[in-house]
């Protein structure tokens, strides 16, 4: 039990994906304009997270490996993602619709983000058993939602600014993103 | 014709150079500008994994239908990107072992999915192969600047080999995670401002 928590402790502050690891800077970048749809996202990648990170690990332990396949590790993974956000998506607009409206948009822009397969491909790694890579894959999404919701409360602030021209947007964003970096930095103490 | 293809070669290399101008593909810039060595061998692994997906998809794009181009345009990328993984693993091993989960994630690299919805997709496949080669040189020029300017400060020497005397005492922020999200942004100010003007 000890072991989990601190493997938790590990993935969601020392080993942020998105400030650590830079893994999913894109969307990190794309969705914390506003706070809303920066929650959305952040709900969004919990979600697919979670599930790909098992299926991931179903396809590795079953498929792949008994059948010694290991150098097609990226072509499935990417299968895999792609299709499942494509079922839950589906499966959300006939089952659970306020949670479908919700979540959206964001949905389908989550097969390109890196952080899924990143993290995937990190469990494949680490040569997590299931239930870790179960714990090690929903620690990861807690830490991007909380990096994405914390950057996107410290955006809506800098929005207000006056910023000189050329730093406005993306290139203050990068610069902003790097302080709050900084502050996980601290967590690296911890390890 | 020759100028045209000429046109979207140049295009990549200042107009809409990836990452600056597009800002697409920032997760690999940020992780493997570390050092010059690195950063070279992830632009050129992307620029092939660029070109070649581009021919690919340019040659099939009357042949996909509509509705399901994302994901073949995802497979032909993964099909390169394990051609890249197996090759990198064979002859550069050390800098196969150095670049790690980032090769694989090539897949994932929204500038070569986004060339071939942008680009290849609808042109013929001349000019999708110059554009592939012209966003891929692009890619590994922003990041080989990038990473000397990360490694020279950060480490105090470049490829590896000592550029400033023995005073000089290494300002390791940059080499961290914090000082690779600060370095992009500041030098993408500085091409906002070299821009605008």
């Amino acid at each position: 039990m000890e072991n989990y928590i601190v493997l938790a402790i590990s993935c969601i502050f020392v080993n942020n994906i998105l400030l650590a690891q830079y893994l999913g800077n894109c969307p990190f970048l794309g969705t914390s304009k506003k706070m809303e749809t920066a929650v959305g996202m952040a709900m969004a990648v919990i979600f697919v997270l979670v599930m790909a990170g098992i299926m991931a690990w179903i396809t590795t332990n079953y498929f792949l490996k008994p059948l010694n396949l290991e150098y097609l590790t990226t072509i499935s993974y990417i299968l895999v993602i792609a299709s499942l956000v494509q079922f839950v998506e589906m499966f959300l607009k006939k089952s659970i619709p306020a949670l479908y409206s919700g979540l959206g948009i964001f949905l389908p822009l989550i097969t390109t983000n890196c952080a899924v397969l990143g993290v995937c491909l990190i469990n494949l790694k680490e040569d997590y058993t299931f239930l870790q890579a179960v714990v090690a894959s929903f620690s990861y999404a807690v830490g991007y939602g909380l990096a994405l919701v914390l950057f996107a409360g410290l955006r809506e602030r800098i929005n207000i600014a006056r910023v000189p021209q050329p730093l406005q947007d993306t290139s203050l964003g990068l610069v902003t993103a790097g302080m709050l970096s900084l502050a996980f930095f601290a967590f690296k103490g911890m390890a | 014709m020759a100028q045209s293809i000429a046109k979207e070669f140049t295009k990549g290399l200042w107009e809409e150079i990836p990452p600056f101008r597009l800002v697409l593909g920032l997760c690999p810039t940020l992780a493997v500008t570390k050092s010059v060595d690195t950063a070279i061998g992830m632009g050129v692994g992307l620029t092939f994994v660029l070109v070649c997906s581009n021919m690919i998809i340019s040659l099939l794009r009357k042949i996909i239908p509509d509705k399901v181009r994302i994901a073949c345009y995802i497979v032909v990328i993964a099909a390169f990107v394990t051609v890249v993984e197996l090759v990198m693993q064979a002859f550069t091993y050390p800098l196969y072992l150095k670049l790690g989960i980032f090769i694989p994630l090539i897949v994932v690299n929204c500038i070569v999915l986004g060339r071939a919805e942008a680009f290849a997709g609808k042109n013929p496949v001349l000019p999708s192969i110059a554009d592939g080669l012209g966003m891929g040189i692009g890619y590994t020029l922003s990041l080989t600047a990038l990473a000397a300017i990360r490694e020279c400060f950060g480490a105090g020497t470049l490829l590896g080999t000592p550029v400033f005397g023995p005073w000089f005492h290494p300002f390791t922020f940059m080499v961290q995670a914090p000082g690779a999200f600060v370095c992009l942004g500041l030098m993408l100010c500085i091409m906002n401002i070299i821009g605008s003007k």
